[in-house]
């Protein structure tokens, strides 16, 4: 009880909300706004003869009990969760009753992520692309936060987040086009694989230094509130990224600067072979939250349900209310790392087993889906066919193609071209004719 | 120059500052000014009255944190904004290095042009002071030079500050902006008004010369005018000066062109001497003017050592050091 109580002195109500299990639909707006207000209560003039501490640092009563709060682990931040591990609805309540059209959707774009990753992971290995990432197990926490958006809400990502892209509507060509780094690559052919981005579907292009997005987000999302048109920011990030000062910084800048933005942690337990227990010490990164002044959830990521509703409201109340939200979707990283790694060296196959089997958020969905009889086995067949059909045909395409014109090489360094680039490009070019033998120039486009 | 008959008032650089500042908040509505204690005018004045003219949402502190500074005004940049983050010294600059180097400076060219940050300009005060020491006097520019995709610019007086800045805000390429701190009350000009803006990566000839080419930028500028006054007094020698006032891109064209014309080249910086930005310089007009040197060019620069607080006098490169360097690649 003590325990308890101290964690809602250090964490306000916010802690109290989140315990509750009614639904998200009640709003504890007074509450929050007096924890967030309280801390910025500087300008009151000071007055000693009240017993309560004057300090403009903190807005707290005096107590004359020695204790340290305790970091609670053993049970944290609860997951909030909609459907059980078959794929059953726990509180009808919480169901967000989305058409059939809808969830099919859902469960198309998660399978066929699944698809190309498996496609593209393998020409990793025949030597045909240079890299690949997979987002196997991950599923849920993509399509579920990209269906709860606006199309012009801007994503920031970190690198495993296709399915997001995916689900926007960015077409196959064109993830075959980055990792082949091919003519038809909107990123010129600039960057390794996987690393998209659109502007149309608002999906601001990847980058490999982790967490560096965070601080940014930030900032779009300040830019955002000032235009005043709706519109919001996501930012994803994998728990070992929210180690970094970048994250640290961006929490805090949005918090004090009244940012319209969800951050997104995908907790999948791995930040390649180091494993939270020796990522973090606290209650993971939900408990960070409130640090900082942000409202949090802690979310079943592999229930695309819990993931849409819980980012359909932090999302509501971010662009109504101007302040962060922190999800923390709990999920598991069923791949590897990347195709530079081999994770067999650091976990076993039964752990890696139990998550494919038994908790994955493609057959959760999908047992949704059969208990109304949305999908059947032969729906399962034909569009595991097509999808494997489609995806192929797109990779055939891209292999095809050829990269794109060495002139890129030199551009969009500036805006601009310079001078000195211009000496170097025209340097490049003598050279390469002199020495054309040496160089895979028809591999080129011209 | 066609700046000559604006209306001027006398400004000292940090108003001049403070000027150019004020004339991008009131014409373009998405320009933001943020850093640490921006909003009641900075610990140099340059943001003074600005919070009150143009309102606490475009004028605001952040917590303190240069990573979050610089990475908030890309993204604020990225999302339309004109982002203009103030980074209190440049000797605290290195936590944004990240974002710098690895993020705003790439922006454009590894999204095949889809989002860049050239909205993006950070100021920050910059060179010795008197008694700044390790950690107030830094000149990092040779740090940035080396990257490319960022601007680097420097400016030598009020009318330069406010033209160059208002032109690393324009610049659709995210700039770096380092004020002389030992200028911001020293240096007072009759300085426009009105916006106007000085081209970038175009070096200024000060003043023409045939003997030896004097290149530097910002305090070092009014140094090494000292110098070419002494170098003609006392050896006859005829001096041209050039404020190379972009640091990268750099102007090569008008340094070259007068180390053919002189034959010989003093560059002059307060950063340390090995991996300064003369380095570069040297190295680029040995190769495209070889033949032309009369001399071995000749650098004149800070110690490598860290920048220090009491030696100060005897550290930065002053008028003795670099006469004596002139006098040398005469008699060479």
């Amino acid at each position: 009880m003590a325990a308890v109580r101290s964690m809602n002195k250090m964490y306000g109500v916010c802690f109290h909300v989140v315990r509750q299990t009614a639904g998200l639909k009640v709003s504890r707006l007074l509450q929050h706004r007096a924890f967030r207000v309280g801390a910025v209560q500087r300008q009151q003039p000071f007055d000693s003869t009240l017993e309560k501490p004057q300090f403009p640092g903190a807005s707290a009563d005096f107590v004359d009990q020695l204790d340290f709060i305790q970091p609670n682990v053993i049970s944290g931040i609860p997951v909030y969760r909609v459907m059980d591990r078959q794929g059953n609805i726990i509180n009808p309540s919480q169901d967000p009753q989305l058409s059939k059209e809808t969830v099919l959707n859902f469960y198309q774009k998660m399978t066929l992520l699944n698809t190309m990753d498996r496609i593209l992971y393998e020409s990793q290995r025949q030597g045909r692309i240079s890299f690949y990432m997979t987002n196997y197990g991950e599923e849920g926490t993509h399509i579920g936060s990209a269906a709860a958006l606006d199309p012009n809400d801007i994503v920031f990502g970190q690198y495993r987040e296709a399915g997001v892209l995916m689900y926007r509507g960015f077409p196959l060509d064109l993830f075959m086009a980055q990792c082949y780094a091919n003519a038809d690559d909107l990123g010129k052919g600039r960057q390794m694989p996987v690393h998209y981005g659109s502007k149309d579907l608002n999906f601001v292009t990847i980058s490999s230094p982790l967490a560096t997005q965070i601080p940014q987000a930030a900032g779009a999302a300040y830019a955002l509130k000032r235009e005043n048109m709706n519109r919001a920011v996501i930012c994803y990030f994998g728990e070992g990224a929210a180690s970094e000062g970048d994250a640290h910084a961006g929490f805090n800048f949005s918090a004090t600067l009244e940012c319209p933005l969800i951050f997104f942690c995908r907790n999948n337990g791995y930040a390649i072979s180091t494993p939270t227990n020796e990522q973090y010490r606290g209650d993971g990164i939900a408990a960070r939250g409130p640090g900082y002044g942000m409202l949090s959830i802690r979310v079943d990521g592999n229930d695309v349900f819990a993931v849409y509703n819980a980012t359909k409201e932090a999302r509501r109340r971010a662009v109504a209310e101007n302040q962060p939200f922190l999800i923390e979707a709990m999920t598991y990283r069923i791949g590897h790392h990347s195709t530079s790694d081999d994770s067999s060296a650091y976990r076993s196959v039964d752990e890696v087993n139990y998550w494919d089997k038994q908790d994955h958020p493609i057959s959760r969905l999908r047992h949704y889906m059969t208990t109304r009889g949305w999908w059947s086995e032969d729906d399962e067949r034909s569009w595991r066919k097509q999808s494997r059909k489609t995806v192929m045909e797109a990779f055939e395409r891209a292999e095809k193609r050829l990269k794109p014109n060495v002139e890129l090489m030199f551009t969009d360094v500036y805006q601009e071209m310079t001078p000195g680039l211009n000496k170097q490009r025209e340097s490049m070019w003598r050279h390469v004719q002199q020495y054309k033998e040496h160089y895979p120039l028809d591999l080129y486009d011209k | 120059e066609s700046l000559v008959h604006w209306p001027t008032q006398k400004m000292n650089l940090f108003q001049s500052v403070t000027s150019a500042l004020d004339n991008t908040l009131a014409s373009d509505p998405t320009a933001v000014i943020f850093g640490e204690d921006v909003a009641f005018g900075g610990v140099f004045r340059c943001t003074v009255g600005l919070r009150d003219k143009y309102g606490k949402d475009r004028v605001f502190n952040t917590p303190l944190c240069e990573q979050g500074i610089v990475g908030f005004g890309i993204g604020a940049a990225v999302a339309g904004a004109t982002a203009i983050a103030e980074i209190q010294f440049a000797d605290y600059i290195y936590p944004a290095f990240d974002q710098i180097v690895n993020e705003a400076a790439k922006y454009r060219y590894r999204s095949g042009n889809l989002f860049d940050c050239g909205n993006l300009t950070i100021r920050a005060p910059w060179g010795c002071v008197g008694h700044g020491s390790l950690y107030h006097s830094q000149s990092p520019e040779a740090f940035f030079a080396h990257c490319p995709g960022i601007k680097v610019v420097i400016p030598r007086s009020p009318v330069q500050a406010k033209g160059l800045l208002l032109a690393c805000i324009a610049d659709q390429n995210p700039c770096i902006f380092f004020e002389p701190k030992i200028l911001y009350r020293a240096a007072v000009e009759q300085v426009p008004v009105e916006p106007y803006t000085i081209p970038l990566s175009q070096a200024e000839i000060l003043q023409e010369g045939s003997d030896v080419t004097l290149v530097a930028w910002g305090t070092q500028i009014h140094v090494m005018r000292e110098v070419a006054n002494m170098a003609q007094e006392k050896l006859g020698v005829s001096c041209e000066l050039i404020d190379l006032q972009t640091i990268l891109p750099w102007d090569t064209e008008t340094v070259c062109k007068s180390v053919v014309k002189t034959g010989r080249l003093l560059i002059s910086h307060e950063a340390p001497i090995t991996g300064g930005f003369a380095a570069e310089i040297s190295s680029t007009v040995q190769e495209e003017c070889f033949l032309n040197l009369e001399a071995p060019i000749s650098r004149v620069c800070g110690y490598d050592t860290p920048f220090p607080h009491i030696f100060e006098p005897f550290y930065i490169p002053d008028k003795w050091k670099c006469f004596e360097a002139i006098k040398k690649m005469i008699n060479y």
